[in-house]
């Protein structure tokens, strides 16, 4: 006590304390257990009951896990070696269907001499999505994207691809690996045009039929430059119509103009080829790089002052998120037919695509909604008080922090719709779960197997849904601002 | 009264003739409530008002109606030579020419210190990213706080934050600033930090308009102080005869509701 004047009220410190170490408390494992397992009757009960399932469910399955043969071309082929092996009455998964099949829960009934080019896109769009998903870390990029680099290169050398696509491949990964040690941001113009080009290499074509489509939103931008000065509003109408015109009437018969004169296509691929992960991905992937967009523009019109917009947008959200997505499937697939002109091919799965897009985009609105009411009024004042416009303010300081708000939100949309992807064996395409199976199963070799092709389906169905997860919880750490 | 220390020298101060807002006949509603009625204020270039009140007096509100975080329903608004009506045009204008410090600060927290006072000046006023920053720097030393410029707002104390808040509407180089309250939300340790900058920016001739009830700093600081009660401007004299010879009953009241412990 030599600092405190014992004998008196008033006190005033001599010396100021220095900091000390925290006391050494109890630590280690048995602590953990006693902590989490065991820290109270219930809790032990608890603890025991779940020990005896986990047992329970390791027993039950572990023998058919154990059993499990690789190596045999029918069921019964399986069978047989099962209890050749293990004994008459013995249980085993048959696993060799997998082994026999996989290419078709991948590519579908995609040809199997051009099964390089969903590799090949699969390959690129990593590149594509690099400078957008991983533009903060160059450890993470680099190590994804020399994996990507390897696998897709090696996997077009083992499917046969020609050796000018080899070239292109590589010249296009080694790009984006390049810029990646550089500066990211310069592959932004292939994420651009990433879209175009990965239609055109699955389903093949005329590579003018992309060209042209690109024309048309360039085409509304040059009317949007024209007309802005008269009326924005009417500009961007301008804008709007005159691509949707020149998609309709102009594109198709420009694209085989050009086509006549100077061929540019690879060997078309009709959508009835494509089925499993193929179009499970290819559904997805476009499902949430255009549901994203039109979700952010339904929520700002959602919370919009002007009554048109706001009615509108509140009569899509509403409507779509009260129909089941098997209704709009249905609609894409039979319905749509009879409203279009006859003679007009509208790709199914492009129109699965936009039903997908718009069902996961009013569930999109809703959640970014929810960002944007968590925000503080303040920011809006504060944005208003510098002058920015309303425009400016949602680009720079009201988006950024509302999506960051929603990104667990937006990241479960996304999930549910990737799964989603499996109802359009509803509508005659070959997801990978159902109709796959059922594919693989009408052959007489493997009537009758089950269990084996969900597994396989379901652990890749798990693994990007938790490579979704894994990544919403990095960038959620990664755009931590408040540092409590 | 403790945060202040010095006087500034008025002597050295010209208000000129110049006419930088001019309030007329101004009136707003919330919904059927009537919270600001007839208020009429000219403020002359390089004059500093402190306006003061109960809460719930329509202070902050008036304030606001003058960049137009509120809508007036009646009269007229003209700040710096532009009517604030419902063109956007207007509004945005002016909005740019008049700086505005908040209570809660609403500093952008996704952005550093440097992009908060750069963001309005790079994407408003078009101006060149290095030469936003070089002006950013030099209102961040002079709010004191140049060496906070890579972190982020939560990474500050809240009378840094305030200052940082001035120095972001300064970057966009206005010719009033409006103070809503802002010592407010601060610790009592922190409160003179910020007020001295205020105080160095009015010895700089910037028009302030000031909602505060930091008295001290009305004394020390303002050309004029506004009392007002009810949404009504009830007295408004020069600092000396406000606080010594209050004229209303009102004014008497609040000032030793105040003043008086």
């Amino acid at each position: 006590m030599s600092d405190t004047h014992a004998q008196t009220v008033a006190f005033v410190r001599d010396t100021m304390l220095p900091s000390a170490a925290p006391p050494i408390r109890e630590s280690g494992a048995i602590r953990w257990l006693r902590e989490n397992l065991f820290a109270g009757p219930i809790n032990t009960i608890l603890t025991i009951l779940g020990a005896l399932i986990v047992w329970f469910l390791v027993a039950t399955f572990w023998d058919w896990f154990a059993h499990s043969v690789w190596n045999a071309s029918s069921l019964n082929e399986c069978r047989a070696i099962i209890v050749a092996t293990w004994g008459e009455g013995a249980r085993g998964a048959c696993f060799a269907v997998i082994r026999e099949r996989w290419n078709q829960y991948l590519f579908g009934f995609y040809p199997v001499e051009l099964y390089w080019r969903p590799t090949m896109t699969f390959g690129l769009l990593m590149v594509a999505l690099a400078p957008v998903l991983f533009s903060a870390s160059l450890t993470i990029r680099r190590v994804i994207l020399i994996i990507t680099a390897v696998v897709t290169l090696s996997a077009m050398v083992v499917l046969g691809a020609p050796v000018g696509w080899l070239i292109f491949a590589a010249l296009v990964l080694g790009a984006g690996l390049f810029a990646s040690e550089r500066n990211i941001t310069w592959m932004l113009p292939f994420s651009l045009i990433y879209p175009l080009l990965g239609v055109w290499f699955l389903w093949g074509g005329t590579l003018w039929g992309p060209i042209f489509v690109l024309v048309g939103p360039l085409l509304g931008w040059a009317a949007w430059r024209v007309l802005s000065r008269v009326s924005p509003l009417l500009a961007t109408v301008a804008a709007i119509l005159v691509t949707l015109l020149f998609w309709l009437l102009l594109a198709g018969n420009a694209a085989s103009d050009a086509e006549a004169l100077l061929p540019l296509s690879i060997e078309a691929v009709r959508s009835d080829r494509f089925g499993g992960f193929l179009l499970s991905l290819t559904i997805g992937v476009a499902g949430i790089a255009l549901s994203l967009p039109l979700g952010i523009v339904l929520a700002l019109a959602r919370q919009s002052d002007m009554f048109l917009i706001k009615s509108l947008s509140v009569i899509f959200i509403e409507f779509i998120r009260g129909v089941p997505l098997i209704t709009l499937l249905f609609v894409a697939s039979l319905l749509l037919n009879y409203f279009l002109p006859p003679g007009t091919s509208f790709d199914i799965i492009l129109r699965v695509i936009i039903m997908v897009t718009i069902f996961a985009a009013a569930y999109m609105a809703e959640v970014i909604r929810g960002g944007l009411a968590a925000l503080p009024k303040g920011q809006y004042e504060a944005a208003d008080a510098l002058g920015l416009d309303y425009w400016k303010a949602q680009r720079l300081i009201v988006l950024p922090q509302a999506l960051k708000i929603s990104i667990p939100g937006i990241v479960s949309t996304f999930i549910g719709m990737f799964k989603d992807t499996t109802l359009v064996t509803f509508v005659g395409l070959y997801d990978p779960l159902k109709s796959m199976s059922d594919a693989v199963r009408a052959n007489i070799e493997w009537k009758g197997i089950y269990w084996e092709p969900f597994i396989f389906v379901g652990g890749i169905f798990f693994l990007i849904c938790f490579g979704m997860s894994r990544y919403s919880m990095y960038l959620e750490r990664r755009l931590q601002r408040d540092h409590r | 009264m403790e945060n202040i220390e010095r006087q500034i020298d008025r002597s050295q101060m010209t208000v000129s003739d110049e006419v930088a807002i001019d309030i007329r006949n101004m009136n707003k509603w919330f919904g059927s409530f009537h919270v600001l009625r007839d208020i009429d204020l000219t403020v002359h270039k390089g004059e500093r008002i402190v306006i003061a009140g109960p809460s719930g007096s329509g202070k902050s509100t008036l304030i606001r109606c003058i960049n137009r975080l509120e809508e007036h329903q009646a009269g007229h608004i003209v700040v710096d030579g532009v009517e604030l009506t419902n063109d956007i045009k207007n509004i945005d204008k002016v909005r740019s020419e008049v700086g505005m410090v908040f209570q809660h600060f609403n500093l952008f927290p996704h952005l550093t210190v440097l992009e908060n006072c750069t963001l309005a000046p790079i994407w408003v006023r078009k101006v060149p990213r290095k030469q936003a920053e070089a002006t950013a720097m030099r209102f961040l030393e002079k709010v004191k706080i140049p060496e906070q410029a890579g972190k982020y707002p939560g990474q500050l104390s809240g009378g840094q934050q305030q200052r940082v808040a001035i120095a972001r509407s300064l970057c966009m180089q206005p010719k009033i600033m409006l103070f809503d309250e802002p010592t407010s939300a601060l610790d009592p340790e922190m409160i003179k930090e910020v007020l001295d900058t205020m105080i160095q920016l009015a010895e700089e001739g910037m028009t302030m308009i000031c909602v505060t009830h930091e008295m001290g700093f009305a004394q020390a600081v303002a050309n004029r102080v506004i009392f007002m009660d009810q949404g009504q401007i009830v007295e408004q004299n020069n600092p000396t005869d406000f606080f010594n010879n209050p004229k209303s009953e009102r004014t008497k009241l609040f000032l030793s509701q105040i003043l008086g412990h």
